[in-house]
Parts: C-alpha cells; sequence; structure tokens
C-alpha cells in the first residue's frame, strides 16, 4: 500500500514538474514575441567582460533613483546594466543613455502585459546574460548581503559558485522616514537612507509555495499599516534577485520565484541558516505620494488593480509609516544579528 | 640551509607571481606547478613574467583535478626537481597559488632551522578525523573510484554502493596504516627523499591512483613510514566549512589573520588587495618567536559551522525556514502561558509582571485584537496587534514576539474565548513553552457578568467543550511543553503552592518567597451558580468538585486569605 501510494506521488510530481515545464517554455516563447516591442537606444553590450556581473530593470521615470542605484550598484560589482526604459519623460531616457555600463532599449508598451516587464527583460537576458550572474532589480531596490561593504559581488558569486548555488534569495525591506513622507524632500544622488532610515524588525510572516517552492514572505509596515484587514493581499516580500543566470531559465513573477523550480530554493530546510541579503527598498521617498496618483490612474502595476485601489489612497494620503518599534537602519551587521538576513557559513 | 617552495598554480597567475616574488626575495628557491589545463599563452606568460627570479623552476605539468591523482603526481614530480635542482635545501614547503605568507619568511626559515629534523604534516587514522564529508572515511582506501566525484556524482555513488554490496575490498599494500590530513605541508629533505625514491613506490603510487582524494593522504600516509619526527600540523592555515570547501580570506580577515600568528594562509581572494598590500609589504616588521596559533581563530570558524547547519533556532527567515520536526526548537526563548488565571486573580496580570519581572500580556489570542501588555498596539519588531495579521499566521506571531524580544521573558494568558485553535498544538509542542492552566476558570467572568442565564449556558457549554479539547492536546504524548493542569476546586484550595512552584520555575528573582499574593476574585455563590448550570441540563465538570454548600446570601467565609509563603 505505502508502496502504491509512493508510486502515486512520484507520478503526480513528474506529471506537475511537466506542466512547470512547458510553463517555463510558454514564458520564454512570450518574450521572444515581446522582443520587438524593444528599440535599442544604446547597445553596449559588446563591452560585456566575459565574467561580468550584470544587473537588469525595466525603469519608468526613476530620474531620482538612478544616480544613487548605479553608484551603490557599481561599487558592489555589477559590471554592466541592462535596461528597459517604459516611456520615461523625465530625462531618464538620456541619462541613463549617457551612462557608459548602460545599455538601453526603450518602449511604450503595456507593463503589465509584458508582466510587469519581465517579458521584456527575459529576452535581454536571453541574448546578454547567458553564464553571467544577473541581478534583477527594480530602480528602488538597493541590494545588499552581509559583508557588502568590504566584499564585492564577485567574492559572493564565487563563493555560491563553489558550493554548488545558482541562485540567492533576499527579503525586501520597506524603509521609511519618521513622520510623514513628503515631509523629507530628497535630490537625486543623496543617500536615501539618511531619511528612510527606519524599517519593521520582526513582523514577517512566511509560507512555503507548494507549486514553486519558494517562500512566500509577507509583513513590513505595508502589511501592518495598509493590509491590517486583509493580510492575504499584503504585498510579497521575498525576492530571488541574484542568479547566475542560463538562457532557459525565466522569472515567473517579479522576481519573486523562477523556473526551474529549484532555483527557488534559496533556503534551508533542514534547521541551518543559508547565506542571503537583503533589497532595501526607497519606495517611500516623498515622491510616493505623487507616483501612486499617477500608478492608481494607469492601472499597471497590480493584474488586479482594482484590489488595490485603497492602498493607493492610503499611500497618496502622504502616510506616516513610523511607531514606537520601528528600528533604525545601522548597516548590514544588525540586519543579520535580527535575522533579516543571514551570512550563512560565510565568515 | 633554506627552505625550498613548491608552488601548485591553476589560477590568478598575478597574484601567484607576487607570492612568487615574496618568496624568491627572501631567498627560498622555487619550482612551480601549473595546471596543465590553463592555456599555454596565459602559461607562457607567467614563465616570462617570473624569467628574472633567479631560483625559479617550472616542473612538469600534470592535469589536476579536485580529489584526483594528478595533484600527487604534480607535487611529486616537483618534490623531486626541487631536491635534484637545490642541493642546499632542508625542508620543502609545499604551497598554493593562493597561499599567502603571514609572517616575514625570514620568521618561517628560522623556525625551521631550529627544528631540522621535523616534519609539519597533518597526519591521522582515519578513526580519528572528523571531517571526512560524504560518509568515506576508511572506505576511501579500500574501494576504487572511477568516476569524478565532481562531475559524475551519480555514477560515483553507485559504484560505491555496488562494492558495497558485493563486499568488494581492497587490499592496502605493505601493511601501510593509511593517514590523512591537510594536503599542505613541510617536509624535510630526508623524509620527502626517502619517498619519491622508495623501491616500493611504484606499488604505493598505484595504489593511491585509486584511492579516493589521495592528495590529502599520499605522503600523509608514506612521510609515517619514514620521518624521524612528526609534527602532525600543517604550518599553513586553512579552514573548511562543513562540505569540506576552503574558507576564503578576505580583506576584513585582515586582523583575524594577523591574530593567528599562522606563517602561511589559504586561500586568499585573488581581489583582498588589502591582505596582499599588508603582508607582502610589510616584511620588516619585529620579528617575533611565537608558536602559531591557528586556535585563536578556530571559535570563529566553529560558529560558522553552527551557523550554517544548525542555524539560530526560533529564526524563521529567507533562507532558514525549517521543515516540521527540524526546527530545533520551535521558538527561541522560553516563555509562560497561562490559562484560567486571570480570570481567577483580579490583579494576576500586574501581580505577575511585579513578582517575576517578565513581560506580561493580556490575552494574546483574544478574539479583537493581541493585547500585548499596557496596552500596546504595537510590539518590538513592530508587530501588529491587528487580530486578522495575527491569525493570518498565528505561529509566525508567536514565534517573531518571542523572537523579537530574546533577553526578556514573555508571559501571557490564553482561554478557550481566544482563538487557539490554529496555535495550541503548536505551543503544546514547544519545549520553551511552560503552560499553566486552571481548567474551568473561564466560568468565574461568567458568574460575574450580568447575562441572561439561557446564554451563559449556552456560553458556558461552548467554552467547556473547546477547553476540553485543549486539554486533550495538552495532555497528548506529542507535548513536549512543561505543563500543569489543575481543575479550579484543585486550585483554591491552596493556591499559593503551585503559584511558588510555577515562578520559581520562571526564576527571575524573588529567592525568598512569595512577598505579596493575587487577590482572588470573590467567589461566593459561585458554586450555586453551578449548580444553577447543572438544573439547566448543562454539565459544567471542568472545575472540578466544587463546594456547592453555601446559598447565594452567604458570606465569603472560606475565601482563601492572603498568606506569605516561607
Amino acid at each position: 500500500m505505502g508502496r502504491r501510494q509512493a508510486g502515486i506521488e512520484w507520478m503526480s510530481n513528474a506529471a506537475f514538474a511537466y506542466r512547470l515545464r512547458w510553463k517555463r517554455r510558454r514564458l520564454l516563447y512570450r518574450a521572444l514575441r515581446k522582443r520587438r516591442q524593444l528599440a535599442p537606444v544604446a547597445d553596449r553590450t559588446d563591452r560585456i567582460a566575459p565574467d561580468a556581473i550584470l544587473g537588469a530593470m525595466t525603469v519608468r521615470n526613476e530620474m531620482l533613483r538612478l544616480p544613487f542605484f548605479l553608484d551603490h550598484h557599481r561599487r558592489l560589482g555589477v559590471g554592466h546594466f541592462l535596461v528597459v526604459d517604459n516611456g520615461s519623460d523625465d530625462g531618464t531616457r538620456a541619462y541613463l543613455a549617457a551612462q557608459p555600463d548602460v545599455s538601453l532599449w526603450s518602449t511604450t508598451q503595456s507593463y503589465k502585459l509584458s508582466r510587469f516587464g519581465m517579458d521584456w527583460l527575459t529576452w535581454l537576458m536571453i541574448r546578454h546574460a547567458h553564464g553571467h550572474w544577473c541581478l534583477t532589480l527594480d530602480a528602488d531596490e538597493i541590494f545588499i548581503y552581509p559583508h557588502h561593504d568590504t566584499r564585492p559581488l564577485p567574492a559572493l558569486t564565487e563563493w555560491l559558485e563553489a558550493r554548488g548555488r545558482r541562485s540567492f534569495g533576499a527579503l525586501m525591506l520597506d524603509m521609511y522616514p519618521k513622520g510623514r513622507v513628503q515631509d523629507h524632500p530628497y535630490k537625486p544622488g543623496d543617500d536615501p537612507f539618511r531619511h528612510l532610515c527606519w524599517f519593521d524588525g520582526g513582523n514577517y510572516t512566511i509560507r512555503k509555495k507548494p507549486d514553486l517552492h519558494n517562500l512566500w514572505i509577507q509583513g513590513g509596515p505595508r502589511a501592518r499599516c495598509f493590509f491590517a484587514d486583509r493580510p492575504r493581499r499584503a504585498p510579497t516580500m521575498g525576492k530571488v534577485p541574484l542568479v547566475k543566470w542560463n538562457r532557459r531559465f525565466v522569472y515567473v513573477s517579479s522576481t519573486h520565484s523562477l523556473l526551474p523550480r529549484r532555483l527557488n530554493r534559496v533556503y534551508d530546510e533542514s534547521g541551518g541558516e543559508a547565506l542571503s541579503g537583503v533589497l532595501l527598498h526607497t519606495k517611500f521617498l516623498d515622491v510616493v505620494v505623487e507616483k501612486s496618483a499617477e500608478e492608481k490612474q494607469r492601472r499597471e502595476h497590480f493584474a488586479n488593480s482594482a484590489l488595490y485601489e485603497t492602498y493607493y489612497d492610503s499611500l497618496i494620503g502622504n502616510p506616516d509609516l513610523w511607531c514606537a518599534h520601528s528600528t533604525r537602519y545601522l548597516g548590514w551587521r544588525q540586519l543579520e544579528a535580527m535575522g533579516l538576513m543571514s551570512r550563512g557559513g560565510w565568515v | 640551509m633554506s627552505v625550498g617552495i613548491i608552488m601548485l598554480v591553476h589560477t590568478a597567475f598575478d597574484r601567484a607571481e607576487q607570492v612568487a616574488r615574496h618568496w624568491s626575495a627572501a631567498g627560498c628557491p622555487l619550482v612551480i606547478h601549473a595546471d596543465k589545463s590553463v592555456p599555454p599563452k596565459t602559461y607562457k606568460a607567467f614563465v616570462n613574467a617570473l624569467s628574472d627570479l633567479p631560483d625559479v623552476r617550472f616542473s612538469a605539468r600534470h592535469r589536476c583535478e579536485w580529489g584526483t591523482w594528478g595533484l600527487v603526481a604534480a607535487t611529486q614530480s616537483a618534490a623531486q626537481l626541487m631536491l635534484d635542482e637545490f642541493e642546499d635545501v632542508r625542508h620543502v614547503y609545499l604551497a598554493s597559488g593562493s597561499c599567502l605568507p603571514l609572517r616575514p619568511v625570514q620568521e618561517l626559515i628560522d623556525y625551521l632551522a631550529e627544528r631540522p629534523q621535523t616534519d609539519f604534516i597533518e597526519s591521522a587514522t582515519t578513526a580519528d578525523v572528523p571531517w571526512t564529508i560524504g560518509g568515506l572515511d576508511h572506505e576511501r582506501f579500500t574501494l576504487r573510484f572511477p568516476f569524478s566525484w565532481r562531475k559524475h556524482r551519480y555514477l560515483f555513488d553507485r559504484a560505491v554502493a555496488f562494492q558495497r554490496a558485493i563486499g568488494y575490498r581492497r587490499r592496502i599494500p605493505n601493511g601501510l596504516v593509511p593517514h590523512m590530513g591537510s594536503q599542505w605541508w613541510c617536509l624535510t629533505r630526508q623524509t620527502l627523499s626517502a619517498i619519491l625514491s622508495d623501491p616500493d613506490r611504484k606499488v604505493y603510487d598505484d595504489y593511491f591512483k585509486q584511492v579516493w582524494i589521495p592528495d590529502e593522504s599520499y605522503f600523509q600516509t608514506l612521510a609515517r613510514q619514514y620521518s624521524l619526527q612528526i609534527e602532525s600540523r600543517s604550518l599553513t592555515l586553512s579552514k573548511f566549512d562543513y562540505q569540506g570547501k576552503p574558507h576564503i580570506f578576505y580583506d576584513d580577515h585582515l586582523q583575524l589573520l594577523r591574530r593567528s600568528d599562522c606563517f602561511v594562509a589559504r586561500k586568499i581572494w585573488p581581489f583582498a588587495n588589502r591582505l596582499y598590500d599588508a603582508f607582502l609589504t610589510d616584511s620588516a616588521g619585529a620579528m617575533k618567536r611565537t608558536e602559531p596559533n591557528p586556535g585563536k581563530i578556530d571559535r570563529i570558524f566553529a560558529k560558522a559551522v553552527e551557523r550554517r547547519t544548525r542555524g539560530r533556532p526560533g529564526l524563521y527567515m529567507q533562507s532558514r525556514f525549517p521543515v516540521e520536526g527540524r526546527e530545533n526548537g520551535l521558538t527561541c526563548a522560553q516563555y509562560s502561558v497561562f490559562e484560567g488565571f486571570s480570570d481567577l486573580f483580579e490583579n494576576f496580570e500586574a501581580w505577575l509582571a511585579r513578582v517575576t519581572g517578565t513581560r506580561v500580556h493580556g490575552h494574546l489570542f483574544a478574539p479583537e485584537r493581541a493585547e500585548f501588555s499596557d496596552g500596546q498596539t504595537v510590539m518590538n519588531g513592530a508587530l501588529s496587534d491587528s487580530a486578522a495579521l495575527r491569525d493570518y499566521n498565528p505561529r509566525a506571531f508567536l514565534t517573531s514576539l518571542i523572537w523579537n524580544t530574546r533577553g526578556e521573558r514573555q508571559c501571557f494568558q490564553m482561554g478557550p474565548r481566544d482563538e487557539i485553535k490554529d496555535i495550541e498544538w503548536d505551543i503544546a509542542k514547544d519545549s520553551n513553552a511552560q503552560i499553566s492552566v486552571i481548567t474551568g476558570a473561564w466560568a468565574v467572568p461568567l458568574f460575574k457578568s450580568n447575562r441572561n442565564f439561557a446564554d451563559l449556558r449556552q456560553e458556558a457549554a461552548r467554552l467547556q467543550q473547546i477547553e476540553s479539547q485543549h486539554l486533550n492536546v495538552l495532555r497528548s504524548p506529542w507535548a513536549k511543553a512543561r505543563i500543569r493542569i489543575w481543575t479550579m476546586a484543585e486550585f483554591i484550595e491552596a493556591p499559593m503552592e503551585p503559584l511558588q512552584t510555577i515562578i520559581d520555575e520562571i526564576g527571575q528573582q524573588n529567592m525568598r518567597g512569595l512577598a505579596e499574593v493575587p487577590r482572588m476574585a470573590d467567589l461566593s455563590g459561585f458554586g450555586q451558580f453551578l449548580q444553577n448550570l447543572k438544573n439547566q441540563g448543562m454539565h459544567p465538570y471542568l472545575m472540578g468538585d466544587f463546594p456547592v454548600a453555601h446559598g447565594p446570601h452567604d458570606t465569603p467565609q472560606n475565601k482563601p486569605k492572603p498568606y506569605l509563603v516561607q
């Protein structure tokens, strides 16, 4: 009996794995079709060194955040950025086109219909990221990991690779100011964490997704302030931003999960701690109020935008996310000690 | 007399060159072996770059794949060349391209000159070493390994399983006793030449070619045959993680490496500029005669293994999410759960906080909200009191609360009115929980309330059913918490004794007994209340045999007086 059951389970697992394989192929094909939506603005991909670590992102009107973003990730050791500009009109395009380590494509097609930019990036990564470690981010995500101040990204990727790891997980940490978000003006190039120096230290919930085996992490100030009445809808905070890319890989929803699903196993299930990082989320700069008003109109950011109207309304209302038990950001060692990331065995 | 350096190189040639120059500048002759898989162009450039150094030779090249004979063959030919070419050499030091001398080379030369007969080679029998990976210790000497562990893991495993199944065993030649140890050694000319010119060398070589990871056992075993004096330790500081992969040293390890007082360390990250600058330039530093002491930094690496394999109990995060049963502790610290106490005592929470100095919450799982201590709406870690957020994942709520308040013991109230269904098993199975239950005490608030008796009766039946199921959980064989259960009747008979026991177990201050007792609710008429429930057809039994004697208008005469427990 037990044997028969095991057999059935094996069969259904195999069948499911096969379905996922076709899902992956479908997503790849989708990216292939969407390639025509991209017009090259500055193609410098011939400058990509064979062992370069790549950055990939889709942006729209991010002139405010880009200088710090590029500076930070360059310093970490990203060698080249693959960027899709989705119809910016604030100078983002010209700024990026002028950067020597950025290859830029542009499109005015729908962000939502491109699976939130993922179809475009998938195509670019098929073309240019095969065999490279690739860091896929949004412009409001600042990637950090244990020892990032003394050990650049190549040190991290070498360590991972020597241990047979191809992907690296991170928690997205919403950073917010003390007081209303609009009270803290920000200029391009400034350190965003001078004001956005508070975060929620320990209110995260985790479930393992049975299908893709990724961890579904929720929590943080947005769950606390905007989704306390419907926690299921709270934003997903777990990501797998750093992957040694293969042209057959594909992100499924944003960078929360990937196919093949073994790439989602960035965690240890036997009690140990694997090495992991954090994405410091700079969403709550003063511009969030203005941008939310625009996004609410465009309806490009959620598959089911109607459900998020009140969320946008709260953001438009210039909220104060700070509470008496918010934690002030001091650096990666603090996050590591609090258990928001782990150095695993990386001494 | 001098020290000859054998350097095995396969990558980061600029660093290898830099280190070679450092050795050479101190008067050490070098023999360099470059992996055969290095492209000819790179190799040629490397040879050219070092052509200005006088005592540098390049030995015949072998392909060095991890865990294979190639590494030993490379070492053999390099060692032979060293012994043939440099007559002066008394000690031969085996190093790699990613090794970095931490102390002035002269200190190493002096150190070895004082110990002319000593071989420094880590060499232990298989029974004595804990570091083997893959479960193969003695078997690596008695089985054959035709497949690469790195490239063909499946075939490797199958081959091992097959040999085990048929009981295959190789004979170890000439009664050798296999020894293992770090592949980075420093041997005397005497010992090394004896190994290389042994008449039986072909027998040994043929044998070790089929041993798994021979570079950790060939010289380690054979040195035992000839050495006059073995110091079983490596002069090279190298650390391995739990998978047997070497730790890498980066710029931020500068102080750590200095503290070790070791002569050489590996592996150094090729881009660790600060390390190379620091250790390859300031060789004029004061001559120390201290012994190498890698033990000083061992603790750090031991802790890293612990962190990687066992993790921090009670922590759930993006890279630690243990399956059920592997948590190694559901929560990170001890906490206390009180059921019925705040019903029976009027000022229980304030009293408990005062007496124990712990953080005392109300009903954390109350239907309306999580009743944090002092009426707070958020707790440490910005944990919200929202019931919806809490009930979305009650286990995460509890583990987060305990994790966020590390260092401060948490106590909270629980009862059948709360949302306990999804959390009771977790708490019962958690060995960090101390659960104290007064069964039936939920009836006291009902008794005190001013509600219609029909409603009371219905509510009493509901609560009793919930609590009775809850007690089944607490009494199940899977429950790992420290659980104490009293019926209400039992408890009010002598309340101080159980209270004292619980408080003692929490063990914070208060060694001299309780100076102050909580105030018990006025229970006159409670017996009649229960009797009324019975008369209505409900059977309240969880309170125990409660005195029904006195009527509704009796004075509270047998109410226990507050007293001191000495």
